[in-house]
């Protein structure tokens, strides 16, 4: 691991300005994504800023009955909150779907949110990779691909988001809140966050630099079901290759893209009378596979439709 | 906006660790893992490096009586924070009973595992006291039952390259019974 120097942030809005006047500063939360890449060499920070002990570890209800949570809380302790719980169950089953309970109980809402890609060469520093050198190349294009995307790709990227928190807050239309290195407050509506990879596959997401997640805000729960499902290798403790989630007439995708995917095709398909199947295949006309994941194509329809029927059930 | 005594750029630091009860302060280079703190520097070699990236659950430990992977963390960020490891779980004449269980069911064959498997054994119960759901939970809201399905899904973050696993489940659904939360004879 490259040295660093390091501070603990006793508040958020300087812990914003602290990381825009240094470029090669990162925060760090729970740690369990940054420390693993820093000791790979692929995140090399000059500088940390600890934000683990903010006091941004609240669950607040909100005035409209919604709920807020803040950047610091765990995964755990959200997974575990009785009105996420009864309100929320497919954010609670997302979570405790990612993962293991040690890992849970470092990672934040924060950090889980901005995770970066599991994809096998990003994490290999010896192959080229567009998201770590812009320019280099993508090794995954003619590699190993099995768990690449199959929706919203470009040449340039094929990498999938491994988030299933965030999965769940696609459905629940959650608002992310930061402080930026101005100091100002900024509310960005959880669609907006994360970047399609276009040809700049090593910019993820909207926010700018020194922006710090305060906050995680869901709305009052929509009416109907709620559920989660992922596909994964084993029964646990494993990425997905695949997931979906329900809550009322929404219906988002994990492990498929490098955004958390919003299947606004299939839910206007449902809208208009479709079977599940049907809704399932309108969004995934537009899908593609790089040759090692063109499974998931079907392996996605039948998982969406599975849950889409479980929710009318 | 150094709130303590690591203020800004430096990389070396002294760093308070309160492991198995006795507070020590050491003058740690930053980039030392709470699992590297605990093994060079403590000498608590109990704690196990398997994968050091969060893969494996060898190295998991009690921080504050919460069960994490000593691996993927800083000692920094632990500064003032509880350890328990396996030492401090407890000593030979006075074992810990998921120790005596793991004895009795001959939950392990070379051992590697064992001490990341009873710690993060330690913190499955108290998770399961305090009600934290799993995903083997049928209903989330309803109270924790620790049948065999949850137990092996918390314990899904610790691996066994022997493959003790059918013993590990029953060392810890002994001791789970014992204490009233297990699922019945
Ligand atoms: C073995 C293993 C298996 C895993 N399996 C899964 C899985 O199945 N599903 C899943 O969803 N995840 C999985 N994960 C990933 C895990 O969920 C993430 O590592 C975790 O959520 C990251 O949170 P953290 O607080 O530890 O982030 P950190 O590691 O501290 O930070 C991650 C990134 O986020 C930035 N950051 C942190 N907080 C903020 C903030 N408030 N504002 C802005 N930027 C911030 C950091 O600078 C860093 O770039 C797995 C991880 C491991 C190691
Ligand atoms: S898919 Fe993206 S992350 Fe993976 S090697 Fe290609 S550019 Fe890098
Ligand atoms: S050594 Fe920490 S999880 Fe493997
Ligand atoms: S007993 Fe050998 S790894 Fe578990």
């Amino acid at each position: 691991m490259r040295p660093f120097t390091y501070e603990r942030a006793s508040d958020p809005a300087a812990a914003a300005k602290s990381a825009a006047e240094n470029p090669d500063a990162r925060f760090l939360a729970g740690g369990t994504n940054l420390l693993d890449l820093m000791k790979l060499g692929i995140e090399r920070p000059t500088h940390l800023i600890d934000v683990g002990r903010l006091p941004l570890a609240a669950i607040e209800d909100t005035a409209d009955g919604g709920l807020r949570l803040g950047a610091m809380t765990t995964n755990s302790a959200v997974a575990a909150d009785p009105r996420v719980r009864a309100r929320y169950p497919v954010l609670a089953q997302a979570l405790l779907a990612g993962a293991s309970p040690q890992l849970r109980n470092k990672a934040t809402t924060g950090g889980n949110l901005v995770q970066r890609t599991r994809c096998l060469y990003f994490y290999d520093p010896a192959k080229p990779c567009n998201k770590r050198r812009p320019g280099a190349g993508c090794a995954a294009l003619e590699g190993l691909n099995r768990g690449s995307a199959i929706l919203g790709q470009s040449e340039h990227c094929v990498a999938a988001n491994p988030s299933d928190m965030a999965v769940a807050l696609q459905v629940l239309d959650a608002v992310v809140e930061t402080v930026g290195a101005d100091g100002q407050a900024r509310a960005i509506p959880i669609d907006d966050l994360h970047r399609l990879p276009g040809d700049t596959p090593h910019i993820e997401t909207c926010l700018r630099p020194g922006e710090l997640i305060t906050a995680v805000v869901l709305p009052p729960p929509p009416q109907g079901p709620q559920a989660y499902r992922k596909a994964r290798d084993r029964a646990s403790y494993a990425g997905g290759l695949a997931s979906v989630a329900l809550a009322g007439g929404r219906i988002a995708l994990g492990a498929v893209s490098l955004k958390p995917w919003r299947a606004r095709k299939a839910e206007a398909a449902l809208a208009g009378g479709a079977a599940p199947d049907e809704a399932a295949a309108a969004e995934l006309a537009q899908a593609r596979g790089q040759g090692g994941n063109d499974f998931k194509i079907n392996l996605t329809r039948r998982l969406m439709a599975a849950v889409i029927s479980s929710g009318k059930a | 906006m150094g709130q303590n005594l690591l203020t800004d750029a430096i990389q070396r630091g002294p760093v308070t660790l309160v492991v198995n009860g006795e507070a020590r302060t050491l003058d740690l280079d930053l980039r030392t893992t709470l699992l590297d703190a605990l093994r060079e520097h403590f000498a608590l070699t109990g704690t196990k490096k398997g994968c050091d990236h969060g893969q494996c659950g060898a190295c998991t430990v009690l921080v504050n009586g919460v069960r994490i992977n000593a691996c993927l963390s800083l000692a920094v960020m632990h500064d003032g924070d509880e350890v328990t490891t396996i030492e401090g779980i407890g000593r030979p004449g006075a074992l810990h009973p998921l120790q005596t269980a793991f004895l009795d069911r001959d939950a392990f064959q070379c051992g590697y595992c064992t001490p990341g498997q009873i710690c993060s054994a330690v913190g499955l119960l108290a998770e399961a006291a305090a009600g934290a759901p799993s995903q083997a939970t049928g209903d989330l809201t309803a109270p924790i039952v620790l049948d065999d399905a949850e137990i092996r899904e918390r314990m899904s973050g610790n691996l066994c390259r022997c493959s003790a696993y059918p013993q590990i489940l029953e060392a810890i659904r002994d001791v789970a019974q014992s204490s009233g939360a297990g699922a019945g004879a």
